[in-house]
């Protein structure tokens, strides 16, 4: 008999197919217990990856369950990509259709929010502007200017308290969620993924900012509320090390940061 | 390039980064370390940011365990392309990658998965090898197996399949002494007859590692490629009989789960760097 790779990984994710016949021990008899190594192997290490990679969700339904779930989930979802720091992309949607956990309506956003917080950690390093540099420029350039911005800046909203459920959840002392929802950056200005939340205004500001000139951006957010604080929001930017390059229109190079 | 430098045939352990502190403060145990070249393909921070540090100090060989070289579809060019990318900038002194696969239909299944040694494997192997060996033009060393079951399909020999790998492929061996200890357990065959026929002098680098203990079906015993313990006694055996018909080679103290403090790795380290040193001075 003989087995080629798609028999063998269709009996490896389905613990109810047959073994592929054709794998045998030094006997010649049939491999069983043999070939559920690789089977065991493949899916503990994916649960494992999975609780890594989602501590908070783990805390929030218990170990059991959480390995449980994990397991259906490696199985329907393997991943398509050998860089396990970034698995389980598809696991907010999974969450969102799994009837078992229908009545933690939260979970899938704090999943996007952990997913957020490792593909911030990993982001490729880029070299922030000189604030002092700003000064340099009129306010009617300022404003009329688009942003380049870190890859490691994230934003998220929902509709439920995650940043505050995260925090409960790893930080000791941390305030209990209340009902309502979050808007939440993640910066990483050094090597620590930075976590605030942030209002309405802020978020839409941020979020305008990756494709629209500062001025665009701040008008964008003044429509969501009028007491939008525009040097506030762009201090976090500045803190966060987010913005990496100042394009003034009409202008093709940008004014660069210094790169070493 | 300035970071390239010759790994020495001395002990290397793979880098944990809860380890990190306790290398930097003292050094001595090791003499270079592996790293896990997957690990290291996010795009930058943290673990660029370490290794950019460790590099100062110590030769860095890269393993891979992604490229899925045994696997019968085309290697992903999206990750070989990542690996350049890596390699290009690390410049290791050393890049290995494993007989095994991992990648099929567009999965990745996060095991080194096991090959019948057959000439349709072979093609599909040395193919894959020269392809990465030209991307990252650098010879590659192929690391050999640990085994649980046999396919009835394969008609010739691990050994001999190795061999026929490296004549046409050009890459060199890493020769895990632990892998052959399990297959041999596994697979009922002598591990001292193994390492006779292996084709030593293509070695450029051994491998170390504990191994859980498992029985099959009949009662037979079975051993896991855990990397979850210390070095077992017959495995140091075999690693001294296989310097003595080689001679010293880079060698490595796997340890990838149930990762110790590193006073216990250092420990481990230690009692190779002391056969390996009888071993230098026996053959030299």
């Amino acid at each position: 008999m003989s087995v080629d790779q798609t028999d063998f990984i269709n009996a490896l994710l389905d613990p109810n197919r047959a073994h592929p016949k054709g794998l045998v021990d030094p006997f010649g008899r049939f491999a069983g217990k043999r070939f559920d190594v690789y089977r065991n192997n493949v899916v503990a290490s994916l649960i494992d990856a999975m609780q890594i990679a989602f501590p908070v969700i783990n805390k929030l339904i218990g170990d059991v369950f959480f390995k449980t779930m994990a397991g259906i989930y490696v199985r329907k979802h393997p991943p398509s990509s050998p860089l396990l720091m970034f698995y389980g992309e598809s696991f907010p949607a999974f969450l969102e259709g799994f009837k078992h956990v229908a009545d933690l309506p939260y979970l899938a956003d704090v999943a996007r929010l952990e997913l957020a917080r490792r593909r911030c950690y990993h982001a490729a390093d880029t070299v922030p502007i000189d604030a002092d540099m700003l000064a340099d420029i009129a306010p009617e350039a300022l404003m009329a200017s688009t942003f380049t911005l870190s890859p490691a800046l994230e934003l998220l909203s929902s509709p439920y308290p995650i940043f505050t459920i995260w925090n409960v959840n790893m930080i000791e002392d941390a305030p209990k969620p209340e009902a309502g929802g979050e808007f939440v950056l993640l910066t990483r200005p050094e090597l620590d993924v930075e976590m605030q939340k942030i209002d309405h205004a802020t978020h839409i500001f941020i979020s305008t900012l990756k494709t629209h000139t500062l001025e665009q951006a701040y008008d964008t957010a003044t429509r969501v509320s009028k007491d939008f604080d525009l040097s506030n929001a762009f201090n976090l930017l500045l803190k966060g090390k987010v913005i990496t390059k100042i394009i003034a229109i009409g202008e093709n190079n940008g004014i660069h940061s210094q790169h070493p | 390039m300035a970071f390239h430098e010759t790994i020495p045939n001395r002990i290397g352990v793979g880098y944990k980064p809860q380890h990190l502190d306790d290398i930097l403060k003292d050094p001595s145990p090791i003499a270079w370390l592996e790293i896990h070249a997957e690990n290291y393909m996010g795009g930058g921070g943290r673990p660029i940011a370490q290794l950019n540090r460790l590099r100062e100090i110590f030769p860095i060989s890269c393993h891979g365990v992604g490229l899925s070289i045994g696997g019968e579809d085309p290697l992903d060019k999206e990750h070989l392309s990542r690996l350049k990318h890596l390699v290009d900038w690390l410049n290791p002194g050393l890049f290995s990658e494993h007989l095994a696969w991992s990648t099929h239909a567009g999965h990745y299944l996060n095991d080194l998965l096991p090959v019948p040694y057959t000439q349709s494997t072979l093609d599909h192997v040395v193919s894959h090898i020269t392809e990465v060996q030209d991307t990252l033009k650098r010879q590659m060393l192929l690391e050999n197996p640990s085994t649980y079951c046999a396919f009835e399909q394969s008609e010739m020999s691990e050994i001999a399949f190795l061999t026929e790998v490296v004549d046409r492929s050009g890459c060199s061996l890493l020769l895990d002494i632990n892998n052959v200890f399990i297959s041999a357990t596994n697979q009922k065959f002598a591990p001292n007859d193994y390492i006779d026929a292996y084709p030593l002098h293509h070695v450029g680098e051994m491998h170390l590692g504990g191994h859980t203990v498992d029985a099959d079906d009949f009662s037979e015993t079975l051993l896991i490629d855990s990397h979850a313990h210390s070095v077992v006694d017959p495995v140091w055996e075999l690693y001294r009989y296989t310097l003595k018909k080689s001679g010293p080679r880079p060698t490595l103290i796997e340890w990838d789960n149930d990762i110790p403090i590193w006073d216990t790795l250092a420990q481990e380290a230690k009692l190779a760097d002391d056969i390996l040193a009888q071993t230098a001075l026996v053959t030299s």
